[in-house]
């Protein structure tokens, strides 16, 4: 059986836990060319050892922080010199830290900002002047339900979310005459230690908004993610697709 | 190929300019070709031409021929 991401050339950011591991291990499984980004060296150890025991994948580890615009620049770089293309970018990478709006502080602000947002545009920039040149290429940002629905505790997460889908429907109109696609997945409760980190009651009050009245899995949110990524999403552009059980907010 | 040739070529083929048209006077917007759209292909041909990146500030610096030369030589690329 064909798979479908076969050979596509695949930058993934915040590849080293999550929903960043299962969209590495989603496209592992499609046999992507897979460049796994995580801040943490060595973090990457452990997948890069399963997959190949798994599926034969070769992956690449890109140890940098997403905020660092040198080191991205060296890895878009890289990955050119290696392959002659990007295919597809995967802005996985995020941070969440809650606050009520009265305690969020100024440099909460900046640094949710700086990698929910300004990192994600340096990527799209840096990616994108690659996948101008070939004329093709898919962009897949991760955003959230609290990014156009909000959340209490949430402001600066949420403002960062909203701005990622906003600046997705901004970059699919600006790429289209050069067929980049530029798509955003909005999960909603997705089972992972970001989520557990809200706590126990807080999760199970949400979970009422759940009509699948489950938690999403790290899985779920790949398969959309190798959707998006593949050709089979080639007429999509601009769409922000919601992973959420229909969840309410 | 030398790097005068590749750099000159890359504005031939983007802009469907002559080698006669490559001076002084060939600056962002003096052509119809060099507009914002235009400038971006010129930047993916000169990257893909001398395999660098150009650093965002560099891509907004870049005004015209002769200074382009100079940002190449900043990116490691001499062109004479």
């Amino acid at each position: 059986m064909n798979k479908i991401l076969e050979g596509k050339v695949c930058l993934i950011t915040g590849s080293n836990r999550g929903i960043g591991r299962a969209i590495v291990e989603a496209f592992a499984s499609e046999g992507a060319v897979i460049y796994a980004n995580a801040r943490k060296e060595n973090s990457l150890d452990e997948i890069i050892d399963a997959m190949y025991i798994k599926y034969g994948a070769l992956i690449t580890p890109l140890y940098f922080d997403v905020t660092d615009i040198n080191a991205v620049k060296s890895a878009v770089v890289k990955i050119k010199t290696e392959n002659n293309k990007i295919d597809v970018l995967v802005n996985n990478a995020g941070i969440m830290r809650d606050a009520l709006i009265q305690m969020s502080t100024t440099e909460l602000m900046h640094e949710t900002f700086a990698v929910n947002v300004f990192a994600v545009i340096n990527l799209i920039q840096y990616v994108s002047r690659i996948m101008f040149r070939q004329n093709n290429g898919s962009i897949i940002n991760i955003a959230s339900i609290v990014g156009s629905s909000g959340s209490a505790g949430q402001v600066v997460y949420s403002a960062s979310k909203g701005a990622v889908i906003a600046l997705t429907k901004a970059a699919a109109k600006e790429f289209a005459a050069n067929n980049i696609r530029v798509n955003a997945i909005s999960p909603g409760m997705i089972d992972t230690s970001m989520l557990q980190g809200i706590g126990e009651d807080r999760i199970r009050i949400n979970l009422q908004n759940i009509k699948l009245g489950r938690l999403g899995t790290p899985a779920e949110i790949a398969n959309a993610a190798v959707f998006l990524a593949s050709d089979m999403s080639s007429y999509i552009s601009g769409q922000i697709l919601g992973v959420d059980g229909a969840m309410v907010i | 190929m030398t790097n005068l040739q590749k750099y000159d070529n890359a504005f031939i083929e983007t802009f469907s300019i002559e080698p006669e048209d490559l001076n002084s006077l060939l600056v962002y917007q003096s052509i119809q070709t060099w507009d914002s759209v235009g400038h971006l292909s010129l930047m993916a041909a000169i990257e893909e031409a001398f395999n660098i990146m150009f650093d965002t500030e560099d891509i907004i610096d870049f005004s015209s021929y002769e200074k382009g030369k100079l940002l190449l030589h900043k990116n490691g690329v001499v062109v004479e």
